[in-house]
């Protein structure tokens, strides 16, 4: 116990030091922007904290120059005034406040008016709408119009535990890298439409300037034209539970070419699992394919081992509701059946048919059932899944 | 000014002793005692708890905490700084000083002040319980939600937000009591001659806070009431599915929480001035302006609390309403700023603690009053809001400008209040540790929020490593340093160069004329004020 406890500690305190070497990069300033939007900020940005700094070195000096000179130790009598007494007196001790009101309003209040009605101008000229929605603990995206339309798919973390608790050298996005980046073309002006299905979450690229929340049972809205090609990311911003710093934002812009290359290849894959969801399936595939899937978006709250973090998130092995069957002799789904609790969700597990294909909950639920130290024996064949929808 | 004192030092003084002394006590200097230690133990025990988080923070990768528990640790310190560190030490001050800057005999609800001090105890257990609880696996723990309550994260919670609600609602109960005992001592106790336009500028703080607390705890408290009947009783407030709004939590929260801002500052800024002019040894600047400026701010306070979430989408009339409402608060603002530095301007100063405290606290404030500025641009904020921007930003309101200018009124008074002045040195060492290790701690946090650091995240990309090292190595330091602070009261309560009764050379008002310590009930005979 204790040998293993200063191994571990030792394995911490080397890769800590190899992760110090390594990133040695300070960064002082927002990111380089890449939206018209993030430019904008930047330079509103940059303005104000010039004129704030500048306010404050003056007045400063000022003080410096009466905390030296002002002493009782250098023998200086103090004066007796308590406010400004003749007209021209009135008139200096109002300057002050009246270039802060010019900075307030004029220097900066007119180009933040001007930035505000752009940063909410979400729909005049957008070439694309994309649905974003965010859920504990991962985004998931939807293409809304084009060609692109249909195509949708959740974007979760891909950092292994072992680097998150220091077993393993971390990578270079450790904790900003996802298996399903958002692909966006360059150029094009694409309108983003968030809603969150749990608490509310906050989807933000600093590169882009854009931040914004997503609030179960509302639509908000914001939007980006990405200028240059690129992998940019971000993270959610609003606190939303335990898992609120692994739902990174990870965002591809590539060339129109590219990225209706790749609209076609998700198409196809879409084709190929609406194909797969009606061919028969052997136990050993949906096994495999189930331990990808529940790594990917059950792992974080029922654990790697089944064990669960009761009682918020209940342990899948052993559980009474796993045991139980799916469907009735007709195959009609039984209500707080193991299926019916994956599809429809219930309290804060998601209803998972909104964001898994067909194959996908069949495999997961099949592994659930037969893995995690469970053997209840049944198999779950996307066909019947599919009917269920 | 001129006073006139006829005060006897010949009342009686008997009162309990022991432990029934301070259970019984409606003694408005007993009470303010209790207060104020009561605010140094909660200012401890949420400082070590944010300990823990630094240490945490110190390296990427999760290292002592776990990501639930992590939550758990920055909401209560909040909670615990504002509601049981900041907020009692400022009414600790108004029982102890008021009454004698006022010419009062006592507090003029004396039961209702006793009461109001009992109900915080009770509060720190209830907000606490949780963690031990959790021990002896009752529940998960203390409040996970940030100090914000924002639902339906609240509504998703364990048992710790149950707690923390009624935590709430017992603080605010304390707090409404303690502001209606302000507002009739100030309207009814000054002694004669005391035209309000005389009054202390403290009094003149502490009666627009107490006004704010009562226009906005009783808010509060319906926001977690409402809070508490969607977890427990199947109403629908703030569930979209039930046709409630989970944005109109944020509203109903920030229509307490932005004057709680001020409540928190309002008492600082009232005895700063005092504390400015009586080490330049020169008059007040400005005191009209200042009042003027006060109730300015008071004012403005209750009509800005959207800026504190721009980004949930809002109408642009709305954004660009409170965008520029927020930037009128810099108006007063500077006011009051130039006002203190006027005060001090061809003063004859001296740099004892409590005024090194005091223009420590001006430069400081000064970084977070103008950080706020650039705050309420509406497009920049999409880019500052809840990054570590925000939190060096209200760090330097709330440590700076609230915790150090309580820490200069401690300083100020408490050689008045003990009869013993306190270890110079140590009070100096004191001051440059913290003020030094404060900047260390929070400068780098500027630079994290810019950089893309979102805050209320336990663990961080390595890019943020080294502005996180150096933060938590300073924050470290401010920790340690605040044991010189508790040592040098502790020292100075127990014994010390006798005080005398005006204690600094250029103190002025009527708290000054009464002997240090002042004896058990003061002015029994009223003073009359020219």
């Amino acid at each position: 116990m204790v040998m293993q406890w200063i191994k571990k500690t030792g394995m911490f305190l080397v890769l800590a030091f190899a992760s110090f070497a390594v990133n040695a990069e300070y960064a002082w300033n927002f990111p380089k922007p890449v939206t018209p939007m993030a430019l904008d900020t930047l330079h509103v940005h940059n303005k104000f904290m010039l004129i704030t700094m500048i306010l404050f070195v003056v007045v400063l000096a000022i003080m410096i120059y009466s905390i030296v000179n002002h002493r009782k130790s250098r023998n200086y009598q103090a004066a007796t005034f308590t406010g400004p007494k003749t007209r021209p007196q009135v008139l200096w001790t109002l300057v002050p406040f009246a270039i802060l009101l010019y900075i307030d309003f004029i220097l900066m209040g007119i180009p933040a008016y001007h930035s505000v009605v752009m940063m909410e101008d979400t729909k005049n000229n957008a070439d694309m709408v994309i649905k974003v929605n965010g859920s504990q603990w991962r985004w998931s995206y939807e293409y809304m119009d084009g060609d692109a339309q249909g195509i949708k798919f959740v974007s979760n973390l891909t950092t292994p535990q072992e680097q998150i608790t220091n077993e393993a050298e971390k990578g270079e996005h450790y904790l900003l890298e996802v298996d399903n980046p958002l692909v966006l073309p360059v150029d094009k002006k694409v309108r983003i439409l968030l809603t969150a299905s749990d608490v509310i979450h906050n989807w933000w690229v600093p590169a882009f300037g854009a931040s914004r929340d997503a609030i179960p049972g509302f639509l908000r809205e914001t939007w980006v034209k990405v200028e240059e090609e690129g992998t940019y990311r971000g993270q959610c911003k609003e606190l939303c539970g335990k898992g609120h710093g692994y739902m990174p934002v990870v965002v591809k812009a590539v060339p129109q070419e590219e990225f209706d290359v790749w609209v076609a290849d998700q198409k196809q894959q879409m084709a190929a699992n609406t194909a797969g969801a009606d061919k028969e399936w052997t136990k050993d595939e949906l096994m495999a394919l189930g331990k990808d899937v529940y790594t990917k978006n059950c792992a974080v709250c029922h654990q790697v081992s089944g064990a669960g973090l009761p009682p918020a998130f209940p342990a899948l092995t052993g559980s009474k509701l796993v045991a139980e069957p799916n469907l009735d002799s007709d195959g009609k789904l039984l209500k707080d059946s193991h299926l019916d609790r994956v599809l429809n969700g219930k309290g804060v597990m998601p209803a998972w048919k909104a964001t898994l294909s067909d194959s996908d909950i069949a495999a997961v639920v099949t592994y659930e059932r037969n893995a995690l130290g469970n053997a209840v024996g049944d198999v779950l064949q996307p066909a019947q899944v599919k009917a269920l929808r | 000014m001129s006073y006139t004192t006829t005060a006897h030092h010949d009342a009686h003084e008997d009162h309990p002793s022991g432990i029934m002394r301070w259970l019984t006590t409606t003694n408005h200097k007993d009470i303010g005692t209790m207060y104020l230690i009561f605010a140094l133990i909660m200012f401890m025990v949420g400082g070590s708890m944010i300990m823990l988080v630094r240490a945490e923070l110190f390296q990427p990768g999760m290292q002592l905490v776990q990501p639930e528990f992590f939550n758990q640790l920055i909401g209560v310190h909040a909670l615990i700084m504002i509601f049981m560190a900041l907020m009692p030490a400022a009414t600790g001050f108004a029982n102890w000083m008021l009454p004698l800057q006022i010419g009062a005999p006592d507090m003029a609800l004396p039961r209702l002040n006793n009461w109001g001090f009992w109900l915080l105890p009770p509060a720190a257990i209830l907000l606490t319980l949780p963690y031990i609880l959790a021990l002896f696996g009752i529940g998960d723990g203390a409040i996970a939600t940030g100090w914000t309550f924002y639902a339906p994260l609240s509504v998703q919670g364990g048992i710790g937000v149950d707690f923390a609600i009624f935590a709430v609602h017992l603080l605010g109960i304390s707090s409404v009591m303690g502001s209606i005992n302000v507002i009739v001592t100030i309207f009814n106790m000054r002694a004669p001659g005391m035209t309000l336009m005389k009054m202390p500028m403290f009094a003149w703080g502490w009666l627009i806070t107490a006004f704010l607390l009562i226009a906005t705890i009783p808010v509060l408290a319906g926001a977690v009431t409402m809070l508490l009947t969607d977890r427990h009783f199947g109403t629908h407030f703030f569930d979209a599915a039930g046709g409630g709004d989970p944005i109109m939590f944020q509203h109903l929260f920030w229509f307490f929480g932005h004057p709680e801002v001020y409540i928190l500052l309002l008492p600082v800024w009232g005895f700063m001035p005092q504390i400015l002019q009586t080490f330049a040894r020169k008059p007040m600047y400005g005191y009209k302006v200042q009042v003027y400026s006060l109730w300015a701010i008071g004012a403005l306070s209750v009509v800005v609390w959207a800026h504190h979430f721009f980004t949930v989408g809002m109408p642009v009339p709305a954004l660009l309403y409170f965008m520029y409402s927020t930037m009128a608060i810099s108006i007063p603002l500077a006011v009051l700023f130039y006002c203190w530095i006027a005060t001090i301007w061809r003063g004859s100063m001296s740099f004892e603690t409590p005024m090194l405290f005091a223009v420590g606290w001006i430069i400081l404030f000064g970084i977070g009053g103008l950080t706020g500025l650039v705050l309420a641009d509406v497009a920049a904020d999409a880019q500052y809001h809840h990054t570590y921007f925000v939190v060096a930003h209200f760090h330097y309101t709330l440590f700076a400008g609230g915790i150090m200018g309580i820490m200069a009124g401690v300083y100020y008074w408490l050689p008045k209040m003990t009869g013993h002045m306190y270890n110079e040195k140590l009070g100096k060492l004191h001051f440059w540790l913290t003020a030094i290790s404060f900047n260390l701690t929070f400068i780098p946090q500027f630079f994290l929020g810019l950089a893309g650091m979102p805050r209320r995240i336990p663990d961080y990309a390595l890019q943020f490593s080294e502005f996180n090292m150096i933060s938590s190595i300073a924050a470290f330091v401010l920790g340690a340093a605040q044991l010189l602070f508790v040592y040098n009261i502790i020292s100075c309560a127990r014994g010390g160069k006798k005080a005398t009764d005006q204690v600094w050379e250029g103190a002025q008002g009527l708290e000054w004329t009464l002997p240090s310590p002042p004896p058990y009930h003061s002015f029994t005979e009223q003073p009359v004020v020219k």
